[in-house]
């Protein structure tokens, strides 16, 4: 196992260029109505707020089924993600479905609570049906260089998890730097994370490209080293079709097509999945329509 | 005898192999980019030009012109003159009336105006620019339009700014300009050349002669316009196009007083032969075979970018490109793996699609040359690695290419190949990795890769190259200098050391 008191040397300036010339490459036509398709296919809707109810879970679990009425051939989202509270309801909501439910798990967002509490909180959600599990690591044990706290937290929520899928939120905001953020994702996949995952989408700045690239490289050596693929998600801050296209830019040149799937790499977004259907829309009519008609759960 | 041929397989044994790993990650097309060609709509190119002489295009006076074609399609563009004797001499006498009469007497404030006013013509036209470039060259428009014509209007602002400023630019001493200045550019970068060399020249107050490769004259004779445009007295820039031949007349003429030369090493020796004895001042940019050391505390993604633009930039046709790939032992394996998944990525096709990186090779000649290259390179011994790309099924189009298992002695490590072809080797103290580098004939550029500050300075200061850049590579900016070593050439362009060629220098 690596030694994660050496640190991988990154050189921010050389991640931004690559990200800038990634950039540049033109989406158009065919090309980007499947693009915003796919990327539709792999958003997690999202609703984390305290003001949460359950009739807001459950039309959001509706829009999930069906993204836009006037077009039933739309691929449904990945996922609907949601507090520990709310599992029961979107389980529910989403049964019967392809559609999964993920909860955010071990104190999130802060993740500020005992490690007991955070292992129950886990147990729970996936009792309560969750089959995802978004966990927060604890940034504070991290930033004083308690590698191995992280690690074991990691490891034992995974355990608590058993068969639902783990993401760990690296809240890369927080990471201070490249080296950190890539220190982090390599923990976290040594610990067994399914997926990792940027932020929390509480704190700034939330998920950005550099950041993920930095990620998305940190996945593929870890893939290199042990042929276990695992996901990524940028989450927090994506809102238009266009970031989003950007980022599936960054998945296919720096891992290729087998990550180009819900399976391995999703949006944590509430509000990209409406800005996908505009666009789709407006690739089918021509036109652009009024936000208005889209619903906004 | 037998413990004799144990030792024999042990030694071989210890000799560095790449284990050569084959693709892992699977760059299939499960979703591929739409072709995004640029409209050549906006740009104009006559069917035929003459050479521009005394602020007129003119027929040549022998009328022989060449075709000029376009390597992505190999359809000819347009034609160009073919200079003699007869159109040289009218150049320079056109450039030597300018000088004395108007050119060497108008205030200094007056010239920096001119070019000045070239630059934003440059920048206004920037878009038909670049797209003259890469129909003409071949290279990726994404190029074009973000680097060389830029950057050529960059070169153009700064010496814009040093023209009235020359008292200061040499304290205690006054600059005078030459008179005259021959100047012959290569077809790797047609504008940004020129712009590297008519800038200085003018800003300092000499006029010019300038002759574009025969490949890639257009942008030059699209400048040429530029010149009209900006209202520059005529005879300051004169243009004439051809081959080797017409260059060799400007560079023989009696009446130019300096000559600038960017092109290969064996001309530039011809040129320093011929020049020897005369009083013309010269500067030679010359071949390279820039190395690209990496160390192991490199930040290892990004040197594998960096890797990927030392050696593909502009198909590989750069003179500081970094073609011999020197990495630390313990992460070559790595490396190499890296640059193969790297290189699947790489798009290489229509030099007018937007998402194209790589373009076309330059000429015909070109084509094969390199392809001789490949072919020697297998035969010598190395192990070929080319990406799996669809190439076109017409124009002059090379897969991106690596070679392993070389050596200093192979020839592909030691001549200048100017395609998109790396050799890479293998070095273990910092010491053997310096020895490496400079084991060659040339000495333009190279790069270094490592996380420590302190090792960029000790390694970067020990090698004999003019530019060496760190955890970086082929990044150029008008203020700074940029020459050669040994073999690479004698003098410097950029910056304020650019000036010296073109200035007479009293007390």
């Amino acid at each position: 196992m690596q030694d994660f008191n050496q640190t991988v040397p990154i050189d921010e300036v050389g991640v931004k260029e690559r990200v800038s010339r990634l950039n540049s490459r033109s989406i158009k036509k065919e090309s980007k109505v499947q693009a915003l398709k796919m990327a539709l296919s792999m958003v997690d809707l999202t609703t984390l707020e305290g003001m949460d109810t359950p009739g807001k879970v459950i039309q959001l679990c509706q829009k999930a089924k069906e993204p836009h009425a006037e077009m039933p051939d739309l691929p449904t989202v990945a996922a609907v993600c949601v507090y520990p509270s709310m599992v029961k309801t979107a389980y529910k909501a989403l049964r019967g479905t392809d559609i999964n439910v993920a909860s955010v798990a071990t104190a999130f967002p802060s993740g500020m609570a005992t490690f007991e509490a955070k292992i129950e909180e886990t147990r729970q959600v996936v009792e309560n049906g969750a089959d995802e599990v978004d966990m927060v690591i604890s940034r504070g044990e991290f930033l004083r260089g308690n590698y191995d706290y992280v690690f074991e937290e990691i490891a034992a929520v995974k355990e608590a998890a058993g068969e639902a899928h783990l993401k760990v939120i690296l809240e890369t905001g927080e990471l201070q730097t490249f080296e950190n953020i890539r220190k982090a994702s390599d923990l976290a996949m040594e610990a067994g994370a399914d997926f990792i995952k940027t932020s929390t989408g509480k704190v700034q700045p939330a998920a950005t490209q550099p950041v993920t690239l930095v990620m998305l490289e940190a996945i593929r050596d870890y893939y290199y080293e042990t042929d276990r693929m695992v996901g990524m998600k940028p989450a927090g801050g994506i809102r238009k079709a266009k970031q989003a296209l950007q980022y599936l830019v960054l998945v296919k040149e720096t891992l290729g097509a087998d990550w180009l799937t819900p399976e391995y790499f999703r949006f944590g977004a509430s509000s990209l999945a409406n800005d996908l259907l505009l666009q789709i829309v407006k690739q089918s009519t021509g036109v652009y329509q009024s936000e208005l008609y889209f619903s906004n759960d | 005898m037998a413990e004799e041929q144990e030792t024999a397989e042990q030694v071989e044994e210890e000799t560095f192999k790449p284990s050569s790993p084959t693709s892992k990650l699977n760059f299939k097309d499960v979703w591929t980019y739409d072709d995004a060609p640029q409209s050549t709509d906006h740009a104009k190119i006559d069917d035929q030009y003459g050479h521009f002489i005394d602020g007129t295009f003119q027929e040549p006076v022998k009328g022989r012109y060449l075709p000029s074609i376009n390597p992505a399609t190999e359809e000819e563009l347009s034609s160009i003159a073919e200079g003699t004797q007869q159109d040289v001499d009218k150049a320079v006498k056109s450039a030597r009336k300018a000088y004395t009469k108007i050119w060497s007497k108008i205030d200094a404030s007056e010239r920096g105006k001119y070019v000045f006013r070239l630059a934003r013509l440059i920048q206004e036209r920037a878009r038909e620019f670049a797209i003259i470039e890469s129909l003409d060259g071949g290279k990726p428009i994404r190029e074009s339009r973000d680097v060389d014509i830029p950057l050529a209007a960059a070169h153009f602002f700064y010496y814009a700014g040093w023209a009235d400023k020359l008292d200061y630019a040499f304290p205690g001493k006054k600059a005078h300009s030459l008179g005259v200045a021959g100047q012959i550019i290569p077809w790797n970068f047609p504008l940004l050349m020129l712009a590297w060399k008519v800038a200085p020249a003018l800003a300092t107050g000499n006029t010019v002669v300038l002759k574009p490769a025969e490949t890639t004259s257009l942008t030059a004779l699209k400048f040429a316009e530029l010149c009209r445009d900006a209202g520059l007295p005529e005879g300051v820039v004169n243009i004439v196009t051809g081959t080797g031949q017409t260059g060799s007349l400007i560079v023989n003429h009696e009446d130019v007083d300096k000559i600038a030369f960017t092109g290969s090493t064996e001309v530039g020796k011809i040129i320093m032969k011929s020049l020897a004895g005369t009083d013309k001042k010269y500067t030679l940019e010359l071949g390279g075979k820039g190395p690209n050391i990496i160390f192991e505390d490199a930040p290892v993604d990004q040197a594998v970018e960096g890797i990927i633009n030392a050696i593909f930039f502009n198909q590989g046709h750069v003179c500081c490109a970094g073609s011999r790939l020197l990495v630390q032992e313990g992460i070559a394996d790595r490396i190499i793996q890296k640059l193969r998944d790297r290189m699947e990525t790489l798009i290489v096709g229509d030099p007018l699609d937007k998402n194209t990186d790589i373009g076309a090779i330059n000429s015909e000649q070109q084509y094969n040359k390199i392809n001789e290259y490949l072919e020697l390179g297998v035969n010598e011994g190395a192990e070929m690695y080319q990406s799996s790309c669809t190439l076109p099924e017409q124009g002059y189009f090379c897969r991106p290419t690596l070679f392993t298992n070389v050596s200093q002695s192979s020839r592909i490590v030691r001549e200048e190949i100017f395609g998109p072809v790396l050799t890479i080797q293998t070095f273990r103290t910092a010491e053997e990795g310096i020895e490496k580098a400079n084991n060659t004939a040339y000495g333009l550029a190279g790069g270094v890769w490592t996380d420590k500050g302190s090792k960029i300075f000790k390694v970067g200061s020990k090698i004999r190259n003019g530019v060496v850049w760190a955890n970086t590579y082929n990044h150029f900016d008008p203020t700074s200098p940029f020459g050669g070593y040994k073999e690479s050439g004698k003098g410097r362009e950029g910056g304020l050391q650019g000036l010296y060629p073109y200035v007479k220098l009293e007390n």
